[in-house]
């Protein structure tokens, strides 16, 4: 047993216990203790988040006297292109010449940057009128430099393109000529700034501006957690318990130890349930290289304590969820007699819809790297939230936070696992393990698969009555699905109100009768955020049901839809018993049908909805509400007589209010459109005797480019004035596409698929 | 030991045949810019040129290596301007970007091989490369824009010499 260093079982003990903190998905499972005092006014939005907005331009501008302007962005690039709008916004206040801007990344902290925790759908929903502030002033304050050099009024100092004009007099200087006494002078008030009129923008709204790390991506120079590199650095990878909660049995490391580049194996203990963001405990190999330390993991010998999840399988829990679904769950919303309405009702359809695990499989594993010199730390790494990541690192390490320094890295896909930050505390234990070395960990794609934060799993249960016309006059839909919630806090057993509201609760159906119902249901695995969250089963469920209610009445399901959505109206979140709404002002952001209106209008207008199409053809339409934002996809497929689905075309209407990178915008969407399609038709991650059964990209398939549909048309809705709110783009593209693709499935086969994913079930 | 060509350097490696260049790149020689994605060629971050045909790094090991020239992402030009690179800045190909190296070594081997690819062609060479933000439509465009260009360079060079 040479060679294994035992953790002090202290530092790997100290859990983060349940509630202490507000969980890093601001899902509002938890409530931390900075919880609002009750007679405070509450906050919305980017103010109601840990660490706030912060619009001081000091913080983010630095510009040299050569004109080189430095923008600090302090959100995570993991593909969104937040680097590039986020600069940009910057620059068009000011008046920017784009390519004199630099990019620089903020490391995590929080107190001075504000909340840096990107997911949500929120960057720039939550940061858009902070950085116009950030670059009004900055202008202002450099408009002012040069009135003062000049011996001139203000108010004659005209900006042009990263110069500043005195028009009477001929005189310019260059942004850098001022640069200097310009950061000297105090920050003009919020309310003495004056934006620049939106229609002299040059790049917000365009989009014609090139990605700030495309360069370094298309030459392999871009640094993501996993390629970091530092001195003396050594590579680990570790065995973890497979089964959630299970920890380290009998092991001997000694053949381990053989391999040539293995330098030590080290114990890493095992958190108590509910662990939240903590590592899972196990035998880490560290080596000289990658390779060697997984050559080493080879050759572990370990048995494991599997604990009281070992029982977890999913067919037997499938089972679970429907039974749990055909009896009465906790009511979350009721409006008039359902059961009365449904006993009278001329038609009275049921629906059962499974969606199973799904794994965020970022194309860039977990990856990090630390280094602990005494009672402080520092990480190099890819996360969505470095604040969380410096929070659980201090608590492994028993070190305050404040000395934790995160750097943060671009990250290679994130859609939710790279929230948390169990990964980063592992390489954080090995470093201190390995004398203060640095460590870079990296999962492979098998320990992401196996060790994920996995989507729920879930059944969907609707009923709905029609009347004699067809005219919809009851709706009950129980949803039943392992919460979030549960990977933090012991015992909880239904969703969370964040959960219920992204599209359970929240439909504004225009049924004279609605229940929503969510019996219990009991997590034995880790849930975690995945991209769109509990969108995707609630959306996949009601629109799929929406069609299934059309199709018993008659009707056209476009109409159809039309109809359920109403006319065109307002209404506050809470009427629909949603009393989360993305965290936003409910009067800001209520739930506009009109705009849900639109984009169906829409989405159907430009996919020819209602052109005849092929034998074997057919479309499908769905609208969704997420994240503040409303999408309608309308999606072609052709199934040929083997059962072969291709996908030739889909159309999807967005309304996210102002567009800032409308480039960025269609990209978030084509990229939404094909994860929907590959959750549809392959995501499945399950399990036996507690265990992931997926390995690797070959059980759990993902949509490659031959599948991805052939044809994408993102159509923006025309944008509103850019001081109207916005709503998000990364996740809210997602939700539509799975109804859309089964209810196309549906009109050109006659098949309603209602269990996910498709995979065969179309074979002949 | 082996003796290969790395971007056009020559290199000796006295290590354990067995080791896969992928792992070589990354640890030993500092080469990040092959990702690691799944390690089964199932994924094709990891792709690299050996002797200009894309293959895995993930699975060939240093002993299979013998002689032959390995160029990376690195070394596919000397100055980022291959018309594949520059296609995709110029569409704006990348998301999160990861997997965005070892698409382009895929798509430049096609285009040497195939200067106008069909759909199909696309298709068969790039099905190997997962992108999990899914920005295909813009590989697939940025393929075709790529390809004219190719075709006139190695055309112009060709008749240079
Ligand atoms: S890492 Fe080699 S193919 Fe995936
Ligand atoms: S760009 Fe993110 S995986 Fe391809």
């Amino acid at each position: 047993m040479s060679g294994i260093t035992n953790l002090s079982r202290r530092a790997a003990l100290m859990g983060l216990g349940a509630g202490t903190f507000i969980l890093a998905g601001g899902l509002g499972l938890a409530v931390g203790p900075g919880a609002l005092a009750e007679d405070a006014p509450k906050k919305y939005g980017g103010d109601a988040m840990p660490g706030g907005v912060k619009d001081d331009p000091r913080l983010f501008v630095a510009l040299a006297a050569d004109g080189t302007l430095t923008i600090l962005c302090h959100r995570a690039e993991m593909g969104q292109g937040v680097r590039t709008s986020w600069a940009m916004v910057i620059a068009d206040e000011m008046d920017a010449d784009w390519a004199k801007v630099k990019v620089d990344q903020a490391p995590g902290d929080e107190a001075r940057y504000g909340n840096q925790n990107t997911d949500g759908s929120r960057s720039m929903r939550h940061h858009f009128q902070a950085l116009r502030r950030i670059g009004a002033a900055a202008r202002q304050m450099l408009a002012q430099a040069a009135a003062s050099q000049w011996g001139v009024p203000v108010a004659e100092v005209t900006v042009d393109h990263h110069s500043l004009v005195h028009a009477a007099s001929g005189r310019r200087l260059g942004f850098g000529e001022v640069a200097a006494a310009a950061a000297a002078l105090p920050v003009p008030a919020r309310e003495t700034l004056v934006f620049k009129d939106p229609a002299k923008f040059r790049y917000i709204g365009r989009g014609d501006v090139g990605l700030v790390d495309g360069f370094d991506i298309t030459t392999g120079r871009a640094t993501y957690g996993i390629d970091v590199r530092r001195d003396n650095m050594l590579y680990a990878v570790v065995a973890r318990p497979p089964v959630h909660g299970g920890k380290l049995g009998h092991y001997n490391v000694d053949e381990a130890l053989q391999v040539p580049g293995v330098l030590k194996v080290v114990v890493l203990n095992t958190a108590p349930l509910p662990s939240g963001f903590l590592p899972k405990g196990g035998l880490a190999v560290v080596a000289e290289n990658t390779w060697a330390a997984l050559k080493g993991r080879e050759k572990l010998k370990v048995t494991w304590e599997d604990g009281p999840n070992a029982s977890y399988d999913s067919a037997a829990y499938r089972a679970e969820l429907e039974a749990a679904a055909r009896a009465p769950g906790q009511v979350v919303r009721n409006v008039g007699d359902v059961d009365g309405a449904l006993k009278s009702a001329a038609k009275h359809v049921t629906a059962e819809y499974y969606i199973p695990h799904l794994a965020q499989a970022p194309m860039e594993p977990p990856a990090a790297a630390a280094q602990v010199t005494g009672d402080k730390c520092e990480i190099w790494g890819s996360t969505q939230a470095p604040q969380t990541t410096r929070e659980t690192v201090a608590k492994v390490l028993s070190i305050p936070p404040e000395n934790v320094t995160v750097h943060q890295t671009l990250v290679g896909g994130g859609f939710g696992r790279k929230s948390k930050p169990d990964y980063i505390a592992e390489a954080a234990l090995l470093s201190r393990a390995m004398d203060g070395r640095p460590v870079k960990l990296t999962f492979t794609r098998t320990d992401d698969l196996h060790h994920g934060f996995l989507h729920t799993v879930s059944v969907e249960r609707l009923e709905g009555g029609l009347d004699a016309k067809g005219k919809p006059v009851a709706w009950l839909h129980r949803t039943v699905a392992p919460s979030i919630g549960a990977t933090f806090t012991a015992g909880v057993k239904h969703e969370g109100a964040s959960e219920l509201g992204m599209g359970a609760v929240n439909t504004p159906w225009i049924v004279p009768n609605l229940r929503v119902e969510n019996p219990e249901a009991e997590s034995h695995t880790r849930i975690g955020w995945f991209r769109s969250v509990s969108n995707i089963p609630h959306a996949f469920a009601v629109q799929s049901f929406v069609a299934e209610l059309a199709e018993a009445a008659g009707r056209d399901p476009k109409d159809f839809l039309l109809d359920l959505i109403g006319p065109a109206r307002q209404i506050n979140p809470a009427d629909l018993s949603d009393s989360w709404n993305y965290n936003e002002d409910p009067v800001a952001y209520a739930y506009d049908t009109g705009r849900l209106r639109g984009v169906v209008e829409r989405a159907a207008r430009e996919a020819g909805w209602g052109k005849p199409l092929p034998k074997g053809q057919g479309r499908g339409i769905a609208a969704h509400r997420s994240f503040a934002s409303y999408a309608a996809a309308v999606v072609q497929v052709d199934v040929d007589a083997q059962g072969k689905l291709t996908i030739p075309r889909v159309d999807i209407a967005f309304d996210c209010g102002p567009v800032i990178n409308p480039d960025r915008v269609r990209a978030q969407l084509e990229g939404a459109v094909t994860q929907g399609v590959s959750l549809a038709t392959l995501g499945e991650i399950s399990f036996k005797a507690g265990q992931v059964q997926q390995d690797n990209f070959d059980t759990y398939q993902v949509t490659r480019i031959e599948a991805a549909p052939k044809d994408i048309r993102v159509h923006l809705m025309p944008a509103p004035k850019y001081d109207a709110p916005l709503g998000g783009v990364g996740e809210p593209g997602v939700p539509p596409i799975a109804p859309a693709l089964l209810n196309a499935v549906f009109a050109a086969t006659g098949k309603r698929i209602r269990s996910l994913p498709i995979r065969d079930q179309l074979r002949a | 030991m082996i003796t290969f060509t790395l971007n056009g350097q020559a290199q000796r490696f006295e290590g354990d045949p067995e080791m896969p260049l992928l792992w070589y790149l990354r640890d030993v020689q500092g080469l990040t810019g092959t990702k690691f994605g799944c390690g089964e060629a199932l994924c094709g971050a990891c792709t690299v040129h050996a002797d200009g045909a894309p293959i895995r790094s993930c699975q060939t090991t240093l002993g299979d290596l013998s002689g032959v020239a390995v160029t990376t992402i690195e070394g596919l030009s000397p100055d980022g301007m291959h018309p594949v690179q520059v296609a995709w800045r110029e569409l704006n190909v990348a998301q999160c970007g990861y997997c965005q190296a070892g698409q382009i070594m895929s798509a430049a081997a096609l285009l040497k091989d195939t200067p106008h690819p069909s759909d199909e062609a696309i298709d068969d060479a790039m099905s190997g490369n997962i992108c999990r933000c899914a920005t295909y439509p813009r590989i697939r465009a940025a393929i075709k824009r790529a390809a004219g260009e190719v075709h006139r360079k190695t055309a112009s060079s060709g008749s240079a010499k």
